[in-house]
């Protein structure tokens, strides 16, 4: 038996349901030397934003129960370079491209969207808004349901591409933000970012991280995340790309159960750097198994 | 080449107090790592304690395929791993980072290593002797904080090696820190040294740098921080290196641009 993987979310063809979460697998070539890039479904890149941004001061990371706390702080070299130095690394691939962008004011996210609408090679934008771990941008937009639904306006002014709402689950309701989202003309949606959080280390009685709070991702996060997709799936009707903790097939089969459309794996790649090939083939096997010949069948079978 | 998968674990015992010895099977590893790179291990098959540990490469044996990690056990990973049985397997990936680069013909090297930092030495040191004409000097000074810390430099043999020792509590050698055994051997005579090589805790390196400034050694050190992916995609393991922005210095990142930089690039802060 052959069982289809490929989905489609919100116009991006995908050959796989899976992909890879922003800030969690660089560009590409940090990985792409330790598996074949060709075989995931999309790559999500590093966070970008107009300018180069240096990022939080260490320390950035710190472990916590299955999960870790990052605050890196958007470091990256702004738009205009990952277009001319790693952009083109990734045309060589036969996958959709999805630029994960952040900004400061509602203008920067238009800005983003429309110089990224004109770069050769890229399949989908990721709007990011709901970073924790910026001053100005991302979660200030997400957290309120009308401005998220503004900075969605402005990037689908700007670009034909598909328009991925990345959301936050530091809000009172998931549901209502994914609403605004929807109204405002995103094509897909990305849940969850991570929560925040915080640690503190009792020996020199600081907090660990340089930026003091930071993202809680990993294991730890995943029964939140799987309640979001369900609670969005019942609200609106776009594709969503479940994440949160992923770190093996059975995971990634939780959030498809829960209404998930594709799913993105993050920290498990740190721990494993072949969990996004592993997870494909678990889903195959899974297919293969349980007499399942297209993985679009059990999209939100759990409701 | 990164090689990620399962090597079988030959050794793991404690050598000196606190740090154990690891030697896995790794011919591919051990082939083709250069000193100052290192491995990340990932410490259980558990979520829990969930990242992997960075550990330097201490020592190859390349006709045996074996690698040596000398480690220390600082907390629950380090813990996990100091549990491992020879014959047990460890999930490995590497070798990661760059590593140093050799010094020019005839040059006269001090390596300087203070506590664990010392590990990822030995492997320079061997490596140094081995490839360097024989009137490249090399002198291997190690600190720690006294003298049953201290790991045996007795496995390094060659005609051209020199090793000082210093201890906190000077309990062995000489009594202070390394970097002030370096500088009293500089300023006792034509001892000079033409390049210099180091790892060891922050405050020692910071002030290594400085000396090595203004004396006008060039060389390299090998940094850390909290380290998170090992390949560069997380950007976790930021190292300030001198800029021309209006910062001072921008963030490179101790897996991939290094551990090892130059010590001229390295930023602090006055």
């Amino acid at each position: 038996m052959r069982v289809n993987l490929a989905v489609n979310v919100g116009g991006i063809i995908m050959k796989n349901p899976v992909t890879t979460a922003s800030g969690t697998f660089g560009y590409g070539p940090e990985y792409g030397r330790i598996i074949d890039l060709n075989r995931l479904g999309a790559i999500v890149v590093k966070g970008t934003t107009l300018s180069a941004r240096q990022g939080n001061p260490t320390p950035r990371i710190a472990e916590t129960p299955s999960g870790m706390l990052n605050a890196i702080g958007l470091q990256n070299p702004g738009v205009d370079k990952f277009i001319s130095e790693a952009l083109p690394f990734l045309r060589n691939y036969q996958l959709p491209v999805i630029v994960n962008i952040s900004g400061d004011t509602v203008e920067d996210y238009h800005k983003l969207a429309g110089i990224l609408d004109r770069a050769q090679g890229v399949g989908g934008i990721e709007v990011n808004i709901s970073c924790p771990n910026v001053k100005k941008g991302g979660l200030q937009f997400g957290s309120d349901p009308d401005s998220a639904g503004e900075v969605i306006r402005a990037v689908r002014r700007a670009t034909s591409l598909p328009v991925i709402a990345k959301l936050s689950p530091n809000v009172t309701s998931i549901a209502a933000v994914a609403e605004k989202v929807a109204e405002a003309g995103a094509d897909a949606l990305s849940m969850i970012n991570t929560l925040l959080g915080m640690a503190i280390d009792i020996k020199s009685r600081r907090p660990v991280l340089g930026n003091i709070m930071g993202g809680l991702s990993g294991p730890a996060v995943r029964p939140v995340a799987v309640r979001a997709v369900w609670q969005v799936y019942r609200a609106v009707k776009l594709p969503i790309i479940g994440m949160g903790g992923i770190t093996c097939a059975e995971d990634a089969l939780e959030f498809i159960m829960a209404g998930a459309t594709a799913v993105a794996v993050g920290t498990a790649n740190f721990v494993n750097p072949r969990a996004t090939i592993d997870i494909i083939d678990g889903l195959e096997k899974f297919m293969l198994e349980n007499n399942i010949k297209d993985i679009n069948e059990i999209i939100g079978i759990a409701q | 080449m990164i090689y990620c998968h399962k090597f079988r674990i030959l050794k793991n015992e404690e050598t000196i107090p606190g740090h154990r010895l690891m030697i896995v099977d790794a011919p591919g590893i051990s082939a083709a790592a250069v000193p100052g790179q290192f491995l990340h291990l990932r410490c259980s098959d558990s979520t829990d304690p969930l990242l992997r540990r960075p550990v330097s490469i201490h020592r190859v044996e390349r006709d045996k395929g074996l690698a040596h990690m000398l480690y220390r056990v600082a907390g629950r990973g380090t813990a996990l791993l100091a549990g491992k049985m020879p014959g047990e397997y460890l999930d490995v990936m590497g070798p990661l980072g760059k590593g140093f680069t050799l010094p020019l013909p005839g040059e006269r090297v001090a390596v300087v290593g203070g506590g664990i930092g010392a590990a990822p030495l030995f492997f320079l040191v061997e490596e140094l002797i081995r490839e360097c004409p024989p009137n490249n000097m090399v002198s291997f000074f190690l600190g720690a904080a006294s003298a049953s810390q201290l790991p045996p430099a007795s496995v390094l043999h060659s005609p051209g090696l020199e090793v000082h020792t210093a201890t906190d509590d000077g309990s062995a050698g000489y009594h202070g820190t390394v970097t002030a055994l370096l500088e009293s051997r500089i300023d006792s005579g034509p001892a000079g040294f033409d390049r210099i090589y180091a790892c060891g805790p922050a405050p020692m390196l910071r002030s290594l740098v400085r000396m090595a400034g203004s004396l006008g050694i060039p060389g390299q050190v090998s940094l850390e921080e909290r380290m998170g992916c090992g390949v560069g995609a997380c950007l976790s393991c930021a190292c300030k290196i001198k800029d021309r922005s209006a910062d001072g210095f921008l963030y490179k990142h101790a897996c991939t641009d290094g551990p090892v930089f130059d010590m001229r690039e390295v930023y602090y802060e006055s």
